[in-house]
Formats: C-alpha cells, structure tokens, sequence
C-alpha cells in the first residue's frame, strides 16, 4: 500500500495539515503536496476508470502527462471535470470526485466491458454500428451517446471570474527547470527582456529530485540562488503556475496562469489567459518519460519510474513497502536509489539489456539489489492495484522464470523531449537513433516574420538528459556568455529501445499491454490498425484513438508509432509523428473568454436616448451591436397590439424615433461630388446646396449595399446618411476606395455617426410639435420636402431634414449627442398636446413596408441589384461609370427573368411567413419543387388592417394581379396576389404637405 | 497571429488589429472592358504558394491601407509599404527576388506598368 | 434649460488603479495636409500646441494636438470652446484643402490613474507599454472596441472611445483594476 513516510518531502510543510475529500471520503494532506501525492499518502491508489474498458486506474505520472488520475474538481458553480490530479495543489477543503464509473469507483458495472475487450477491439464502433442502417437513429447512436464523453459536464454559470494580458519581451522562456533558470539567467545578463514561466507551484523542475550538483552546490540551493539572482533583476519577469500551452505564427504564445485554483473564492481571478508575443522562445519543457509496454502495465501502482521518484523525493511519499524497477535505461536505477535511500524495498531491477555494467547499476548493485539483465516483465499480477510481476527473459516469448511479489512497479523505457512547443508553429525533429527519441532538429527551426528562427530549445527538451549537458545547452540555447553553470558529468550508459516486452510476446500478452491508457489502446489494436491497412500514422491514431484522450497522448505516442513501425515493418522516422497542435495542456474555455462575460461579453452600443428608452417600457432590438427600441409596451399590452398603436398614432397623431444609430458621414474636398457620383448610383454632384437626395450604394460587383438621404451642406460638402448597419462599413468602403484606387483625389471623410443624436418627429402634427419648440421655421415654404435647414429648435443646435421613411410629414432632427435626451424629453413633453407616442423599430418597419419603401437587408441580401427593387430611377443614365454599373451590365444582371419586387396580397388578408417561397409546377433535379419567388418582408398593416408583403417574383411587375402559391411549414398553402407594392397613399401627399 | 508594421504610422500591430483586404495591386475595369477583363478582375485571384501581395488595414490604428508582401507557406513578411501606389517598391522586389529566387514576380519584371505594355 | 450631458456623468471605480469618467471633453477633428503652414498655425491658434509629430500628442494646460494619422490630428480643448474654435478653423483653412469636424460628443473619456495604472491597461490593449514613449498617443483595441490612449502625466493615462460603448469601456475598466487582479505586487 501506498502512505506518507515519516520523514522528507523536499516540497511539503508537515506544520500545515490540510484536510480534503475524495470520492466522499475525508482525507489529510500537507501544504505543498499535488492530489496525486495526497491521495497516495491516504493509500487511494485506485483513482480512476479507463474511457472504454472501464479498467480500474492508478496515478501513473507526477506532471502534466498524466493520462488515469482525472477527477472533477470542486462543487457547484466550482465544479470542473477531467482535472489531473498530478498537477493539481491540494488546499483545505478541496473537493474531488473520481470519474467514468458508477455506481462507485471500487464497483463499477461497466466493467462488464473489460471482460468483453476482446470484442471490442479498434474500430468496433465504425464495424458495429453500421448494420442495419435504421438502427443507428433509435439504437446506435442513442447508446453511444450515453456512454460517450469523460467526466460530468459543469451545470450553471461558473462562480469565478477570469482574464487576459499582454506581456511583450525579448525572450520567452518555457520552464522553470536548471535549463529553463539557466536560459533566462543568460539571456537577462546579456539586457534582454525576459518572461521566465513555470507550471509546476515551484522552480528547479526535475534536478533537485536527480541529486544533481551544480556549480559544486546542491541543485536544490543552486535553483535558489538563481531564481533570486533572477527575481533581483529589472528585466525579468518570473511566473509559477503558469504553463506555456502554444507558441504559434510570430512569436505569438499563449500561456494559462492559474491563480487562485487553489485558493477558490479569495476574490481573485481564478485564472488568466496571457497573450505574449516574444522575439525568441527557449522551451524549456524537459522531456517525459516513456511507459513499457508488458501485459498488465495499466494495473494501479505500476508507474513510470521518474514519478515514483518525485513523489518519493518531493512529496515523501511511499508507493509501496516493495517496489520492482523495469527499465531499458540507467536513469531508472536513480529511483532504485531514491527509494533505498527513503528506507523502502527494491527486490529486484530487471532491465531489459543483456549487460548492464553502468555507474548507476553498479551503485544499485552495491546496495544489495539484485539486477535482473536481459529480462523482462511477462505480466504484472493483481486486480485493482500490483501484487507481483511473473519475469520472463526479453528475448523470448513470455514464458515465466520467476515471480516476485511487490506493491509497486516502477518503469522506464527511455525520455523523449516534449518538443510540442517547438513544433505547435513548425519546427521539425529527428530521429536520434542511439537514444531512440524524436528531437528538435535545430537547423529546421519555426520562423518568424522576418523569416528568422522564433524558438530553440534548452535541456531535456532538446534531447540533453544529463545535468552537465543539460546546463551547457541552455546556456547555449540563450546565447549565453562566459562559462554556463556546471555539473559532474554523468556517466550513463546507453539505452536500448524497447517497444514491446518481452520481445516475442504472442497475442494474448499484446492484448494486455496499453499504450494509451486513457483511451484505452493496447499494443493489438495499433497492430491490428496496421493490418487493416491504416499506414498513415494519422489515420491509425484517429482509428484506434491512440493519443487522442485528454492527455492527447503525451505518453502513447511515441510508443504507439513504434508499434506501428514494427508492424509495418518500416524504421520509426518513416513513420513519423502525427501533429503537434496546441494547447499543451488544456486551457479553460473561462481563460479563453477571458474577462467577455455578462456585462462586459461584448460591447453593446447606447444611443444618447437609452436611459430614456429603458425608463419607458421599451422592448430592445438588437441591431448589430446597437441596441435599439422595438416598441414600447403599456401595461397590459402585447408586443403585436404595442406595434399596431404605434403605428396608428403615427400616421393618425405624432410619433417620435429614435434615430440616432442612423450612419453620418461627412464627404469635403474638390473632388468629393466626383467621389460620391463613383459611390451612388445615381448624381450627388448635382444636388443643390440646402437639398436632400436619397442614394443607392453598389459594391462593384454590383449588388445593393446600402442606401441613405444625402445632403449638401456646402459647395464642397456632402452628409451622407447610412443605415445603422452601415455607417462603419460604409465609412471603411469609401476609405478603401480613396486610399486604394483614387489616392489623387482630393476628398476627406469623417465618420459622425456618433457626434450627432437624431430625433425622427413623424405624423401629421410633427409641424406643430417643432413650432411649439420654437427656434426655426419649418413651414412648407421654408423647409419643403427633400431640403434642410440648420438652426436651434427649444434652445439647442438642430439641423432638420425634411425627409420621410414613414410617407408621413417628417422632420429628422439632429442635435449633439450630449443634447440629445434633453431634445428628446422636451418633445415628449411638448408634444403630450398633440398626442405624441415614441415607436420603435417595428413600426418604422410597418410604416415604410405599407409605403414600400425597401430596406437593406430584407429586401436586399448580397444577390440583389437596384433594377431587381424597381430602382431604375435610382440609377443615372448620364454617368460613363459608378462603382457596380459594369457588373449591372453582365447578361445575368440585365436578364429579364430575374427576381423582381413586388408587392403581394394574401387572399385571405393573413400574414405571409418571412422567407416563404412562391412554388412554380415542376420540380428540379433533387425532386425539389421549383419556385418562382419569394418574400422579404411581411407584416400586419394596422392601417390597411390586414396582411402586406414585399417579394422578388420572376417578371413579377409584369404579372400584377396574378396569384402565387406560398406553402407554408406544415403543409399549408397561403395565396396571395401580385400588386403594386405601394400600399398606402400612391400619390405621396402626406408626406409633402 | 502575424505582425505587422504599418508604413503610415510605423506601429507594428498585431493582426486583431488589422483587417485583410485580399490581393493587392488589382486594376480596376469597369464600363467599356470586356466580360473577360471584368470577370478577371472581379473574381480571379492569385493563390500562390509562396509569395503575395495582399491589402491590410490598419483598421484599430491609423485608418490607413497598405500592402504585405508575404510568404504564404513560412509566413515570412518581406515588407509593407503605402497602398498609394500601382506597384511594389523597387527596392522591396529586389529584396524578394534575393531572398527567393524561385518565386514568380513575372507581374512586376519591367520597370514600369506602361513598359509592360 | 438642461447641461450637455457626459455618457456617464460622474461615474467612477476604485481599485487597485482608478477609473473615472473624465466629463465632457471639446475634440475636433481635423483632417488635412498636416506639413501645410497654414494648418500649423491654425493647429497653434485653437490649441496652443505645436505640430505633434507621428504618433505624438503636444499637450499645453487643457488644450492638446494629437496626431492620429498621416493627414488627421485630434484637437483637445473644453467642451464648450469647441463649436467655436471649429467654426475659427473652418475659417482659417478656407484656402486649404482640410476638413474640420467637431466630434466632442461623438467621444467618451476615461481617466485611469495611479502607479499600477498599466496594469489594468495591459489586459486589455494589445499594446507594449514599456516600448511607449511619454509623449505618445497610440491607437488600438482594447477588447473588442477601438480606442486611444495616452498620458496626461506619468501614470495618469487617458482614453478616448466612441460614446455608444462608453458603458463597455467602463466596465472593461472597472474589471480591470479590482484588488487581487495586480499584475505584480
């Protein structure tokens, strides 16, 4: 069993007791300590259930590699899943559950698979669920649906809050480990900016654990000097907790500090996105190390020997009275010393080479342990945790020597550099065949916008696994002058690659041996993956699955393309890796979405007159990002009856809107007519100074884009007015063009959009409303239709248009926007005499439909061009050129069957749906009915009282009171008839009065 | 996600502070050219493996418009200049073709657009 | 008769760097050829200020020229010396080719102050603060509106936004400086 030994533990503080619960369970720990640690102090060495098999699972790994030691984590609106225990801090009152089982971890039903794992081999599901076709809908998918997906998904809103920064430097520097501290150290002495990040609670990573000697001092103070050599200097910037999970295009990387995941509900941010952008990045990360592939390697308690050491050294943690060592490497036998030196049993060491004569070994040797050459693990013996290994020799097939009882394995089959970093943005690895590992090739780095490399890397990760090479190629790596730290050389002997164990193991062994744990992807699948001709290693990984767990196979992969190599009787580096995407750990969607939450998820734009609007039973729309009213609902009242009286008093009384989203943008220069004769359709050059014109936009190629009212404030200048959604594209639209394509004309533009509050004051008192504000006359004589006049209306700047997107009298008046609700309020008040009402969107919307007046967007939707609305008097016949005139000459442009507006009359005076499309006879390829038409805006007319809509209908003016057949959803048909889509006064009298 | 050092104001952005613009140095036909020139215009549009010339805007900064000449396989930037122009800088295909000799500058190998003619 | 009112009249957030909505602020904007004499004195005659140079702003008491492109300045004076000042350059720049354009009200301002100030800043402009010089006015993003932004004095940073996201900019601001979120010590 595994417990906490009595004395050690360089990282815990055993005066600060922490008390926890797993599974329920309450549990103790000390400050300092991982889950993983605590939890194998209190002897829960089953912590898990694997995805497929349901196989009981134990703490494999100490880092951020682990694949089995997943739990959810905290309560509630804390709650989060699929958390790794190994990198997790313990604090008093955490809250863990374990996962993937049920009814309890100890008894979990969907064992059942376990026993039934040589029917579910790779590509089950793809084999099994494809016959008979009909199942998969009620059968098939429902149940994989239930059982698909690891750990329970959060429910509610989170309780914490999260961020983002940006940090710039010079040097990026990934790890806080000897090469990590030794990089930064040379790269602040040589002036640079320095950004040194660590993910681990604390520095020195691996070294202290090794018992390295650096610069004739122990690691453990050599990483205190530095870091507080480091800490003293301006230029650098130090950060635990804070993993690097991607380097990407330029420099760019992102990192995910964890703040307060272990001090939930302290009031800070629980974690923070940073958003760095580095000149040179030093991935640091270190190398991990690689698990064995014998029978019964997933059993709790077999783990890889460098975790076994960790949490022997940092944690004073026992993993059993009696722990057996497989390797095919020297490292291992460091743990072997480890464990001896913490008092615990190492009954045997079996190495897989055939001699084994190393300092290390030797050193094992010594201390009276038996080393076992050329031997291996035919199976390890237990259920829910290791019993005993039965040892068989490696070159044979599996047939048992000897049986040794212990309670714990520890493995290694070698390091490999995590090189993810290096190769998230394109820098490319070899094969280093003396020590069987994938490294960064440094001649092939990733490259940078100046096409210079952006990354190196430092120690372990470059494929350096001893102190004194790990030391000299950080220092190294970071350009470092003058001597780097030192260390006693090691003298390690080699490694021998070994990919399965023993080597001619038959199926029955394979079909126990994982490579992935998480997923559950034993060395038979990649084999059987590789038989059924899946030779690409990407398309073996996403058939078998291997690597595609949570831990996106940090220790699989390597061992799995081996396999598959094996199979394919190819050399590894024909095999390849498959694709190293990031993040390297993963970060939360919180830090992702950063501080984009509740008031602030995104910028929501407020008119002046907001304030006013939400005080007043206002319904809001959202109109791109503005907000704008609807309607303004009484008490008592429905959306559809608020509309209806909206709409009523505006054409019977007053009706006031608020216009203020409406784009303004001012065009000055000598060549600003010359410019916006380009951009309208029709002439601007030509509108008289103090006159108004409504305008077309076409992009180029043609299509409707925008429309508006312009007006000519002086010989040289020009407001346009632009639809809400508009006013910044359209601003951008002309910039483009000026500084893209007519860069010598002489035009300046200035997007007003916001400097300006605009009042709409509709109906037929609207005359009587702004003479009784008083200031200007806006009689018919002074300020007829289509003209504006500037002047002070209730004491405030007005400028005033006559215009009208109602067919109403209708004054648009703009103000400052500081004046704005001070305007508006002053005609509420006003106007309370001539029975003034605000409206919203919706009645604007009715009220120009009952005119037909075409909005943008609705009638318009990127495909139609101004002949198609019946615009032709919108389009100057004298212009050699406006931008979209040649492509309104292409023959599908001028084609005469092209979808044309008009208006359409239900026969039964309902509403058409929105969208509906008029059917024709026949049917298309597809056996589709064809259509002839179909509608873009529909409404209820209060003042026709009765349904009206706008559609674009093949020849549709030329077929006026013709009726077309709109099927609705369910099977309905609605009628309607082809008419004139001016409904409500043809002649324009009320609006010009 | 690139940088980019916008030649108005000299502020090198990063590119959430940018808007594309797609393929540089188009000309514009319009009434009197033919369906062929028009469609070309309109919707050909190089692809290249390698070097391109394409539209940015600084749009979170200045304003202003400019063009990128960039290596779509590395990434590369091998420079920005002014949109105001019909042609890339003299100098910056010089430091193209050095750099990559194999690309295709075919569109910019006589001096001047009239001598392409 | 009521006063023109500020997007946020008075609004203000404490934390470990203060927000406050700077009230309303006169801004024009003048777009022209910015080496024309005629500009400069016209630029010197409403401010007080020199030409500022790319990306610099010249601040002289309450009046301040920043510029914001290469043919576009920002003019900072009191809010109601405005509409004067752009009817006096309208004037002064008859002869040039030059648009002036009051947009004291199409703006909000903040003022984020205090010695961890481009702390609250750093999270949200994709900007190098280290690399700034006093003297510059840089345009940018913070989050996801565009804005600008510069220093009044050492640590005593000013930010401009469009007056429809003012709400937003506040919010941003305000989530940015609360205690427990300091960058550094």
């Amino acid at each position: 069993m595994s417990a906490r030994l009595s004395r050690g533990g360089r990282l815990i503080d055993r005066t600060k007791p922490l008390s926890f619960r797993f599974d329920g369970r309450t549990m103790t720990g000390f400050a300092g300590d991982t889950l993983a640690a605590s939890l194998l102090a209190n002897d829960q060495m089953l912590v898990g259930r694997s995805f497929k098999y349901h196989r009981p699972r134990g703490i494999v790994a100490s880092g951020p590699e682990e694949p089995n030691a997943l739990v959810g984590l905290g309560e509630g609106a804390r709650f989060e899943p699929n958390q790794r225990a190994t990198t997790t801090e313990t604090f008093d009152g955490l809250t863990a559950i374990s996962q993937n089982r049920w009814p309890t971890l100890d008894l979990d039903v969907g064992a059942v698979n376990d026993a039934l794992a040589r029917f579910l081999p790779a590509g089950f599901y793809y084999k099994m669920f494809i016959h008979p076709r009909p199942f998969w809908k009620h059968v098939y998918e429902p149940f994989i649906r239930q059982s698909a997906g690891l750990g329970r998904v959060p429910q509610g809103g989170d309780a914490d809050r999260y961020e983002q920064a940006y940090a710039f430097c010079d040097l990026l520097v990934a790890g806080g480990g000897i090469a990590g501290l030794t990089a930064a150290l040379a790269g602040a002495r040589a002036g640079q900016r320095v950004i040194l990040l660590e993910q681990a609670a604390h520095w020195g990573g691996r070294a202290p654990v090794d018992g390295a000697a650096i610069d004739g001092q122990p690691a453990a103070d050599w990483v205190a000097g530095t870091v507080a050599a480091l800490a003293a200097m301006p230029n650098v910037t130090m950060r635990l907790r804070t993993q690097v999970t991607g380097l990407y295009d330029h420099g760019y990387a992102l990192a995910g500090e964890r703040i307060a995941d272990h001090t939930p509900g302290d009031g800070r941010p629980r974690q923070r996105l940073w958003r760095i952008r580095a000149g040179m990045t030093v991935v640091a990360a270190g190398a991990i190390e690689r698990p064995l592939s014998f029978a019964g390697n997933d059993l709790p308690g077999v783990m890889l020997a460098g975790a076994v050491r960790d949490f022997v050294v940092n944690w004073a943690i026992s993993p059993g009275d009696r722990t057996v060592i497989v390797t095919n490497n020297d490292d291992a036998y460091r743990t072997a010393l480890a464990l001896l030196d913490a008092g615990l049993v190492v009954p045997a060491v079996i190495d897989a080479r055939a001699s084994v004569t190393g300092a290390l070994p030797q050193a094992v040797r010594a201390r009276g342990v038996r080393v076992l050459e050329g031997r291996a693990v035919a199976k390890v013996k237990g259920g829910k945790r290791v019993a005993g290994v039965a040892i068989c020799a490696q070159a044979g097939q599996g047939a048992v020597l000897e049986e040794i009882g212990c309670d714990a394995v520890a493995m290694s089959g070698g390091w490999s550099p995590a090189v993810h970093l290096w190769s998230h943005c394109g820098g490319k690895l070899v094969w280093d065949e003396t020590r069987s590992m994938f490294r960064p090739d440094p001649a092939r780095p990733p490259t940078g916008d100046a096409g210079q490399p952006i990354a190196v890397t430092a120690g372990a990760a470059s494929g350096a696994l001893t102190a004194a090479d790990v030391l000299a190629d950080a220092h190294a790596a970071a350009g470092g002058q003058g001597p780097a730290p030192s260390a006693a050389a090691d003298d390690e002997a080699p490694m021998e690659p070994v990919w399965i164990m023993p080597q001619g193991a038959g199926p029955a062994l394979k079909a126990k041996m994982w490579l992935d744990y998480q997923n559950d992807v034993k060395v038979s699948d990649v084999q059987l993956a590789a038989r059924e001709g899946y030779e690409s290693v990407e398309h073996t990984k996403r058939y078998t699955t291997l690597g595609m767990a949570t831990d996106q196979g940090k220790l699989s992969n390597i061992n799995g393309l081996a396999v598959l190599s094996d199979a394919l009787h190819q050399p590894i580096p024909a095999t390849g890796t498959t694709t190293f995407r990031p993040p390297y750990t993963p970060l939360t969607l919180g830090a992702i979405g950063g501080e984009a939450r509740g008031e602030i998820f995104q910028p929501l734009r407020r008119t002046p007159i907001h304030d006013w609007h939400q005080a007043h039973g206002v319904e809001w729309e959202p109109v791109g990002l503005w907000r704008r009213p609807f309607c303004y609902r009484r008490p008592g009242e429905s959306s559809h009856e608020a509309v209806n009286r909206e709409v009523r008093n505006t054409r019977e009384r007053l009706g006031l809107l608020d216009a203020s989203t409406l784009g303004k943008l001012v065009v000055k220069g000598p060549d600003a007519g010359r410019f916006l004769d380009m951009l309208y359709t029709n002439l601007m050059s030509t509108l008289p100074v103090g006159k108004c014109r409504y305008g077309l936009m076409c992009s180029d190629n043609g299509f409707l884009i925008d429309d508006g009212v312009v007006a000519r404030l002086t010989e040289d200048t020009w407001l346009c007015h632009t639809t809400t959604g508009g006013a910044d594209r359209i601003h951008a639209h002309m910039e483009d063009w000026l500084q893209c394509e007519w860069w010598d004309w002489k035009v300046h533009v200035a997007n007003l959009t916001e400097q300006f509050a605009q009042v709409a004051v509709v109906g037929p008192e609207a005359r009587r409303l702004l003479e009784k504000l008083g200031g200007m006359d806006v009689s018919k004589a002074a300020l007829p239709f289509m003209t504006w006049a500037e002047g002070r209306l209730a004491g405030i700047p007005a400028r005033v248009f006559r215009i009208s997107f109602s067919g109403e009298l209708s004054y648009e008046v703009a103000i400052p926007a500081s004046r704005g609700a001070e305007f508006w309020e002053a005609c509420v008040a006003a106007g309370a005499e001539f029975g003034l009402m605000p409206y919203g969107t919706e009645c604007l919307h009715v009220l120009r439909a009952e005119k037909g007046f075409i909005m943008i967007g609705d009638e318009t939707d990127g495909t139609v061009i101004p002949q198609d609305l019946g615009l032709g008097w919108a389009i100057s016949k004298k212009k050699a050129d406006y931008l979209g005139k040649r492509a309104q000459e292409r023959s599908h442009m001028a084609d005469p069957a092209r979808w044309r507006l008009v208006g359409l009359e239900t026969l039964d005076g309902s509403v058409l749906p929105e969208g509906a499309y008029a059917v024709a006879e026949g049917t298309n390829a597809n056996g589709q009915r064809l259509t002839q038409g179909r509608v873009t805006s529909t409404y209820f007319s209060p003042t026709l009282g009765r349904g009206i809509a706008m559609g674009l209908v093949r020849h549709g003016p030329d077929r006026m009171g013709e009726v077309l057949d709109f099927p609705t959803v369910g099977g309905k048909v609605v009628q309607a008839r082809i008419v004139d889509q001016v409904f409500y006064d043809r002649e324009g009298a009320k609006q010009d009065v | 996600m690139l940088i980019l050092t916008c030649p108005h104001c000299g502020v090198t952005a990063e590119e959430t502070e940018l808007a594309l613009g797609g393929e540089a140095h188009l000309k514009r036909y319009g009434p009197g050219d033919s369906d062929e020139q028009f469609e070309a215009y309109m919707f050909a549009r190089k692809n290249p493996k390698g070097v391109h010339f394409e539209r940015w805007r600084h749009a979170y900064g200045c304003g202003k418009w400019f063009i990128a000449a960039r290596c779509t396989v590395t990434l590369e930037v091998f420079g920005t200049y002014p949109a105001q122009t019909a042609r890339p800088p003299a100098d910056l295909l010089a430091a193209i073709r050095a750099k990559r000799p194999s690309a295709d500058l075919s569109d910019w190998d006589a001096a001047t657009p009239e001598d392409a003619q | 008769m009521s006063e023109p009112q500020s997007a946020l009249p008075g609004r203000r957030a404490a934390g470990f760097a203060t927000v406050a909505e700077a009230g309303l602020q006169g801004m024009i904007t003048l777009r022209g050829d910015l080496a024309s004499p005629v500009l400069a004195a016209a630029v010197q005659q409403a401010t007080g200020c020199a030409m500022p140079g790319p990306r610099r702003i010249v601040q002289a008491g309450d009046r301040a020229a920043a510029w914001m492109s290469p043919d576009e300045l920002l003019l900072i004076l009191p809010h109601a010396d405005a509409p004067g000042a752009a009817t006096a350059l309208q004037a002064a720049l008859a002869g040039e080719h030059a648009l002036v354009a009051e947009v004291s009200d199409a703006r909000a301002m903040f003022a984020v102050t205090g010695d961890k100030a481009v702390q609250a800043l750093a999270k949200l402009f994709p900007v190098d603060f280290a690399a700034m010089e006093p003297d510059e006015i840089r345009r940018s993003r913070m989050a996801q509106v565009a804005a600008a932004l510069w220093q009044a004095a050492p640590g005593d940073w000013r930010i401009v936004c469009f007056r429809s996201v003012a709400a937003y900019a506040f919010g941003l601001l305000d989530n940015a400086v609360r205690p427990g979120s300091e960058l550094t010590a």
